[in-house]
């Protein structure tokens, strides 16, 4: 993927996620961007990169293209202008890709020091450009990267260059002792609650008379698409005739889904949800050894994730969607219906040898093994041990023994046994050592 | 070895599996199969023709390894046998099967050899002479089932082997066998 001003690649997961920086933050996700240049990469100008999604983060702006799992970044203190969000307000082009311009302080252009404009193409269709802008802003404004910068030289004693003044802004330290040391502590926390109340509140006006515009809008829309559905297909000037599907996109476009589309909102949302969770579960799987009920991962990575959990149902479709990209775990649904992530590289066979070993040891011949021991033995857990040994019965390795003491699985002997010839015992066989395992102890 | 009675237990007899009913497909098959010619070697060992369903049949259980079949697998098992054309149902209920260790035809075949062997042909004798008479001690005939043997003299006469008359008491049938 040829990249635009040799921007610095951004390091991802291998499930083509950004690997963050301490302290960073994710704000805001835009799939659908194209990355265009000024024209001053000339004279050999290079391809802009394309429909890319967009992750806004507290400190940088990360273009991933998943296709090539490959990503480029633009750190946010090398910004130094936004131009005004350019959309045309005639109807035909509303479908003109609304554009960012940003210029960079150069740092990034093979060139030198010049500045570059970089202009942002949001080409998707589900994302209200105005949102985007408001948060970049946002971001911008917030500098959350100093805060990092500046906590990290505090810990590790480095000596800054111009910006070592900075550490002494965030440590206010008061005296806070005693009584007056525990009021003042609660009036400080009372202060910053009523402030970020204040601010939650404008936010709340803000969109309160946002959501009034909208739905003067939505329900224009709506009469217009009624108006629209009742005539026939004459389509003699299609200069001044809107389609329904454009009403609809339109629909969209202001974030409103409309009846007929609504399964394609929300899409990003869950396929960033599923390669987060690909990338999280990769812990977890280790330490159990290559195979986790569905049930385990739920409660990990909601424990995990603190707030903003995620229902059952979020996370099935999530395990879903790997099928559809190149994620190096998989969901599994035994017979018994219960569901695991595993490994890809997960070998069945490697159980089964595991389990046959186990099941030819002179207790197991003798007594069989329960679903704890397999447990204790081969380090799962009990239910997940259970379904090895189902498994390993429907591949005929083993049989099951139902008596008062429960269900206890033992190696096949039916194989062994020659019907022909039944007080047969070969002398180096499975049944030979079976024999002599069970009439020792007798 | 282990025994019942007179009757050499196989080794896998002791194998507890041996006694629950397989759910894979093939194991199950193997086992059927395993089951079926040992209830038809005891029942020849012992002289079984009926096994009850609704009583203790030694062979179904192994108190060594404390393990004894489910109603539902000596159904399965039987059952079997019965589709094999080893063994039928003697009541709608599938509470007794009559065994069939030796078919109807075996049976047959059997006595004529037993008859030819004798020099029994142009005899007559009492059905339950053929049971439990002199003649017959030693041989598998001796403590047949009264209504396998009948049957077998039945199929016999359809050949023209042998003629069944009413005896002279009430309950006793005379068998004439012809060459």
């Amino acid at each position: 993927m040829a990249s635009l001003f040799r921007l610095p690649a951004a390091e991802l997961t291998t499930s083509c996620r950004p690997i963050f920086l301490p302290g960073e933050v994710e704000r805001c996700l835009l799939p659908g961007v194209d990355l265009e240049s000024d024209g001053s990469d000339r004279p050999t100008p290079l391809l802009p990169f394309q429909s890319s999604l967009l992750v806004l983060t507290s400190h940088r702006l990360v273009f991933i293209d998943e296709a090539s799992a490959s990503a480029l970044e633009i750190s946010l203190p090398s910004i130094i202008h936004i131009y005004p969000l350019k959309k045309s307000m005639s109807i035909r082009s509303m479908f003109a890709s609304p554009r960012v311009a940003i210029s960079n302080d150069g740092t990034i252009s093979e060139k030198g020091t010049k500045s570059t404009v970089i202009t942002l193409v949001m080409r998707g269709k589900n994302m209200d450009p105005d949102v985007f802008y408001g948060r970049f802003m946002e971001v911008i404004r917030a500098r959350e990267w100093e805060l990092t910068a500046s906590a990290n030289q505090g810990n590790t004693g480095l000596e800054g260059s111009s910006s070592g003044t900075r550490v002494n802004d965030l440590k206010i330290t008061m005296p806070v002792v005693g009584v007056s040391g525990i009021l003042r502590k609660e009036q400080e926390s009372w202060e910053s609650t009523d402030k970020s109340l204040q601010d939650a509140f404008q936010d709340l006006n803000a969109l309160m008379s946002k959501a009034k515009e909208m739905v003067q809008l939505a329900e224009k829309m709506r009469q217009k698409l009624l108006a629209t559905g009742s005539n026939s297909q004459s389509n003699s000037n299609d200069e001044e005739t809107v389609s329904k599907q454009d009403m609809q996109d339109w629909l969209l476009i202001v974030g409103i889904a409309s009846p007929v589309t609504k399964e394609t909102a929300g899409a990003l949302y869950h396929q960033q949800l599923s390669r987060q969770l690909a990338d999280f579960v990769k812990v977890p799987l280790e330490k159990a050894g290559g195979m986790i009920t569905l049930v385990d991962v739920y409660c990990l990575f909601n424990r995990a994730r603190g707030t903003e959990l995620i229902s059952p149902e979020d996370l099935l479709q999530a395990c879903a969607l790997w099928e559809k990209f190149d994620v190096p775990v998989m969901l599994r649904k035994f017979d018994s219906g219960v569901k695991v992530i595993q490994n890809k590289t997960h070998s069945d066979d490697e159980v089964f040898a595991r389990i046959s070993s186990l099941a030819q040891k002179p207790d197991a011949l003798r007594k069989g093994i329960s679903p704890s021991d397999a447990a204790f033995t081969l380090g799962i857990a009990p239910a997940l041990a259970k379904e090895h040994l189902l498994s390993a019965e429907n591949r005929g390795l083993l049989c099951r023994d139902v008596s008062a003491e429960g269900l206890r699985f033992y190696i096949n002997l039916f194989n062994e046994i020659d019907s022909a010839n039944i007080y047969l015992i070969k002398s180096h066989g499975l049944l030979n050592a079976w024999v002599l395992a069970t009439t020792v102890s007798c | 070895m282990q025994k019942l009675g007179e009757f050499k237990l196989p080794p896998f007899f002791n194998y507890p599996p041996y006694f629950t009913l397989q759910p894979v497909k093939e194991t199950r098959e193997k086992q059927v199969q395993l089951w079926k010619d040992l209830i038809l070697d005891f029942c020849k060992n012992q002289k079984i023709f009926v096994i009850s369903l609704e009583e203790d049949f030694s062979l179904f259980s192994n108190p060594a390894i404390e393990r004894s079949l489910s109603h539902e697998a000596k159904v399965v098992f039987l059952s079997a046998l019965v589709n094999d054309g080893r063994a039928e149902w003697m009541d709608k209920g599938h509470k007794k099967c009559l065994i069939l260790w030796l078919r109807i035809q075996d049976w047959a075949d059997y006595i004529l050899r037993f008859v030819r062997d004798n020099g029994l042909e142009d005899g007559v004798m009492t059905v339950e002479d053929i049971r439990s008479g002199f003649e017959t001690r030693g041989t598998e005939l001796a403590g047949i089932d009264r209504g396998v043997l009948i049957r077998a003299l039945k199929l016999l006469e359809q050949k023209g082997k042998a003629v069944i008359f009413k005896g002279s008491s009430a309950d006793d049938e005379g068998v004439k066998f012809s060459a």
